[in-house]
């Protein structure tokens, strides 16, 4: 029974079809790296399972919930996935720890002691415990982003959607942002990531996308879709002929 | 004929100077209430209510405050219904400055990035929760200098006042002219009283926005 259904996903803009029928089903604990070029729709069809935006066609359900664009089945699928952003979008007026606490307090209306209780716990699963009174702007790329996982395990996800969440960051900072995210997919945390981390893809991820103008182009374990790219575009894309 | 010391001319012009600073009071505040009122229906998302606070906000900025006070005092009487300058003063004033106030806002949330709407929503919050939480919190910094640089046009927009007859600083200063015939003392009294009332506010408009800017972050 897979975690995440994507059946035949449609997402127009205006005359443009971003996404042209997507379907991905990713069972509980996979890791899943979404690559392809500039412009193929892979922000799009992360942002649409969140519900950032609204779908023109097919279906999404995670763990049951299906997405509809109301308020109530939003939020009871929004409670299940995370999502964490290239920009790493912190709440500027609030810590790290009023970061993390804000939305268990707001949405799931957990006490404020417990709500501070996890939200140390989940600063110092991303190795932050003592930035916990520190604020977004006194902290570096890689803190913040890791902040930001941070703030999405408090909400307990069952699944994290990534977009990106290293190409913000300096060189020297990718790493300690990988290795948290390696760490949740060791603890068996289902991931949905877009990255150009092809190395990291390689080593961390059970599947890999190619998804080439708005559709599924290529799929596969990575020992596959890296070593023996099957089309053309896959191939231009990783740069072997 | 009276003879009028200076002191006398400035001791009337501080008694209507009173007026002006209770009627900017009373604009800023109403208008406040108002504009914060506008401002909600404005980015409620709801299409009526936003189609109507644009049309308020675009009638209000896009004619002269003068014509507004004129039709808020002539244009009631034609209905049979007796303003009073001070009321008539008071309404289109607060009515004016909501409008000012809710655009000056309305930039201040929309100033905030998108993707901090996109997170909340994303950690499951409601609009209501969102505004609240995440957005009016940040908003409301930004809106502190600007807020405070309008009241300046506030403050100097009630001396329009004094032509629908209502007594503030600038109706008392041609009515202390014409019983002394000293335009240039009485109005530069005048002019000199309006500065002390719109100069620490400038200043302090001023400040908030440096001390805003050079803030290293952003609580
Ligand atoms: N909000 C939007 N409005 C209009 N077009 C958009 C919007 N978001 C994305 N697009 C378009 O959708 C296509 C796919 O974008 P995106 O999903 O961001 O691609 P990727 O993440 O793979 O680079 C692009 O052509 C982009 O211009
Ligand atoms: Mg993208």
């Amino acid at each position: 029974m897979p975690l995440i259904e994507i059946t035949d996903v449609r997402k127009r803009f205006g005359e443009n079809e971003v996404l042209k029928g997507i379907d991905l089903d990713v069972k509980p604990g996979e890791v899943i790296a979404i690559i392809g070029k500039s412009g193929s729709g892979k922000s799009t069809l992360l942002r649409c399972i969140n519900g950032l935006e609204t779908i023109d066609g097919g279906s999404i359900s995670v763990a049951g919930s299906q997405l509809l664009p109301d308020e109530v089945h939003l939020k009871a699928l929004r409670l299940k996935v995370g999502m964490i952003f290239q920009q790493f979008n912190l709440f500027p007026h609030l810590t790290a720890g009023g970061n993390v606490i804000l939305s268990q307090t707001v949405v799931k209306k957990t006490p404020k002691p417990e709500a501070a209780a996890m939200a140390r716990k989940m600063l110092e699963r991303v190795g932050l415990a003592e930035k916990f009174d520190a604020y977004p702007d006194e902290l570096s790329g890689g803190q913040q982003q890791r902040v930001a996982i941070a703030r999405a395990l408090a909400m307990q996800p069952i699944a994290l959607l990534c977009d990106e969440v290293t190409s913000a960051l300096d060189p020297e900072l990718v790493a300690e942002v990988l290795a948290v995210v390696r760490e949740l997919a060791a603890e068996g945390m289902t991931l949905l990531m877009v990255t150009h981390e092809m190395k990291f893809a390689r080593d961390v991820c059970s599947r890999v996308v190619f998804m080439h103008q708005g559709r599924v182009h290529e799929i596969g374990p990575p020992e596959d879709v890296f070593a023996k790219p099957k089309t053309p575009e896959l191939k231009q894309f990783l740069g072997v002929q | 004929m009276m003879e009028f010391s200076t002191w006398d001319i400035l001791r009337n012009l501080l008694l209507a100077a009173r007026w002006t600073v209770v009627l900017s009071l009373v604009s800023f505040l109403g208008g406040g209430i108002v504009g914060a009122l506008l401002l909600f229906l404005r980015i409620g998302g709801n299409r009526v209510l936003t189609a109507f606070t644009r049309y308020y906000v675009e009638l209000f900025q896009g004619t002269p405050l003068l014509m507004q006070l004129f039709l808020a005092f002539f244009g009631l009487g034609l209905f049979g219904i007796n303003v009073p300058a001070w009321l008539a003063a008071g309404i289109a004033l607060v009515l004016w400055t909501a409008a000012f106030l809710a655009e000056i806002w309305r930039g201040c949330v929309e100033a905030v990035a998108r993707g901090q709407w996109e997170a909340s929503a994303s950690l499951g919050m409601g609009y209501v929760q969102q505004m609240r939480y995440v957005i009016l919190p940040q908003a409301l910094k930004v809106a502190i200098p600007p807020t405070v640089g309008f009241s300046v046009q506030v403050v100097k927009g009630t001396a329009l006042t004094s032509i629908i007859g209502f007594v503030e600083l600038s109706k008392a200063g041609t009515v202390v002219t014409n019983a002394t015939f000293q335009p240039f003392t009485v109005y530069g009294l005048v002019a000199l009283i309006y500065f002390a009332l719109c100069w620490p506010l400038s200043k302090s408009s001023q400040a908030l926005e440096r001390k805003l800017n050079a803030a290293h972050r952003n609580h």
